[in-house]
């Protein structure tokens, strides 16, 4: 019970959490943000490793492992893209020197 | 659970706060991104410490095979093909925390590990997971243009939902109950017909909706997503799932409202109800007013002779017609000239939030130069000139007009009507995704119309720019 109530505790202040830290991105960073959070619940992956551990018949086993291939594919596809993205974001005073060069 | 997984957990949970921190400002949102890649990487492996070691082999090679499909497919793709890329990655999410939690329950059924609490976060996981699955298939189809483009909807197509909703909580509860209501399904079997009356009941959420509200739809899947991460944590107690999916729930949560109110219209309406796209203001009999018809020409005279301070506003069409490249040519051809030039970026132009500022980021224009709608309506007061390129709904001044009920009214607009001559460039009068006449089109004195595709407009009036 009181693993619960500790369970509890800990989904409303990320809860809260999650709130603070958006409300403070600007619209430029929308996208990458989206981006990242995305790969971020992509932690599900998590899940899946426990769950294909847990596997005992086939048809679990083939649950487990689709669920793991599908976290993997949202972490790393998640975090690659966005890192990708931002990797565009340079600051103005450096694309000014490269151009001129 | 073992102290040092919990702690590797914390750390991980940390690590997630700090870069989603840093992604508020430019400078600093690389690194936010590779912080948080850290601490996904810690949880991962402080999992393997969790685990039975025996299915080590089939979890690398599960996670190697999506790890290679990500990364290609990231590497691959076109930053105008983000919003499908971010809808795709989502589903996935989803879908795997229903799996989990589908195989999680077969394992309490048969081992009789089961507690309350899972019993109930079983079948929510399940929902939640599967409608984002089945969602983000239908967005992503959408914004592929593969099928079940514009608003598809249906007779009754609301009961039809509420029905399956009604449902799935049957299913539920009789999973709950081990099969007491409904004797001739076990409760796996009911969490298998959960799992699939779910993903029917998301796409029959999503397919009604249309292009324009697609930055919505996308936002609300990733809340989705995050909600259903962290209620399989419940199933599983684990903590790092609770988290992680929470923080995503929640900001999710606030960008689907801060769109929704970009867009001038409560989320309510746009899920519920009959979409923009089927408004009621298609009208076709298009008066034939006057407009100023103006060739790319006089454009670029006008700018080079008249224009100081210059506001740009591209809309979705720009990034349609591939135009971006000549948008930074027209760009650094104004400022060789010693002019001005900012970009105003509302907040729903593109495919989801924030799309634009990516594709004119990657098109080499400097971030410092696109400013949110609140910092260029200030900024067009002493304007000489506003160029719209691929834009109509989002500088549409009817959406202020007290008189007209459209789509757009109340949604909050770029007020191109401030600077002293507005630009068009535009292949027709044709309204935008709302439907919506703009009367800024016939204000002759004001407004030039150079009736042209997006790059072809913009690469004529900076050669004639260059010329004069």
């Amino acid at each position: 019970m009181s693993e619960l109530l500790a369970q509890i505790a800990i989904f409303i202040v990320a809860a809260f959490l999650g709130w603070e830290l958006i409300s403070r991105v600007p619209n430029l960073l929308h996208t990458p943000l989206m981006s990242a959070t995305n790969a971020i619940h992509g932690v599900i992956l998590v899940g899946g490793m426990i769950a294909l551990s847990e596997a005992h018949n086939a048809v679990i086993v083939a649950v487990g492992f689709i669920a793991v291939f599908f976290g993997a594919l949202n972490v790393v596809g998640g975090f690659w893209v966005t890192n990708r993205m931002l990797g565009m974001f340079r600051p103005p005073v450096k694309r000014v020197k490269k151009r001129e060069g | 659970m073992q102290v040092a997984t919990f702690l590797a957990y914390l750390a991980a949970a940390a690590l997630f706060i700090v870069g989603i921190r840093r992604l508020r400002r430019p400078e600093t949102a690389r690194s936010g991104n590779t912080l948080a890649a850290a601490g996904m990487t810690i949880a991962l492996v402080a999992t393997l410490f969790v685990i039975e070691f025996r299915s080590l082999p089939l979890i690398a090679l599960a996670a190697a095979l999506g790890a290679i499909v990500g990364a290609i497919s990231a590497q691959r793709v076109k930053m105008t093909a983000m919003p499908q890329m971010v809808a795709a990655y989502n589903g996935v999410g989803g879908g795997a925390a229903a799996l989990i939690a589908l195989s999680e329950f077969y394992h309490m059924q048969t081992s009789g590990s089961g507690n309350v609490v899972a019993a109930l976060t079983v079948p929510l996981t399940i929902l939640i997971g599967s409608v984002s699955f089945a969602g983000s298939a239908v967005a992503f189809a959408k914004l592929q243009e593969l099928a079940f483009t514009g608003s598809v909807s249906f007779p009754l197509q609301q009961v039809v939902n509420a029905l399956l909703f009604l449902g799935i909580l049957v299913l539920g509860v009789n999973a709950f109950l081990g099969g007491a209501v409904l004797p001739f399904l076990s409760p796996v079997d009911s969490v298998v017909a959960i799992l699939v009356a779910s993903l029917v009941l998301g796409v029959l959420l999503v397919i009604p909706i249309g292009g324009a509200d697609m930055p919505i739809v996308i936002s609300l899947l990733n809340a989705f997503t995050g909600l259903a991460a962290a209620a399989s944590g419940f199933v599983l107690d684990n903590y790092i799932l609770i988290i992680g999916g929470t923080i995503v729930g929640a900001s999710g949560t606030i960008l689907t409202r801060l769109m929704s109110s970009a867009l001038g219209r409560p989320l309510g309406k746009i899920i519920f109800a009959g979409i923009a796209a089927s408004g009621t203001s298609k009208r076709e009999e298009q008066e034939d007013r006057d407009v100023h018809d103006a060739s790319p020409g006089e454009v670029g005279e006008f700018l080079a002779d008249e224009a100081e301070k210059i506001v740009i506003v591209p809309g979705y069409g720009l990034a349609v017609a591939q135009a971006q490249g000549a948008m930074r040519e027209l760009t650094e051809a104004l400022e060789s000239e010693g002019k001005e030039v900012l970009f105003g970026i509302h907040p729903v132009a593109g495919r989801m939030p924030g799309h634009m500022n990516v594709l004119l980021t990657e098109a080499g224009i400097p971030y410092d130069k696109l400013y949110d709608l609140e910092d260029i309506n200030p900024e067009l007061e002493d304007t000489d000139a506003a160029i719209i390129v691929g834009a109509n709904d989002v500088v549409n001044p009817a959406a202020n007009d007290p008189e007209q009920d459209s789509p757009i009214s109340g949604m909050p607009i770029l007020n191109v009507e401030a600077a002293d001559r507005v630009i068009f460039i535009k292949r027709s009068l044709s309204p935008g995704f709302a439907g919506v006449d703009n009367p800024l089109f016939y204000d002759t004195e004001k407004t030039m119309m150079l009736f042209s595709d997006a790059k072809q407009g913009l690469q004529d009036v900076t050669s004639s720019l260059k010329n004069s």
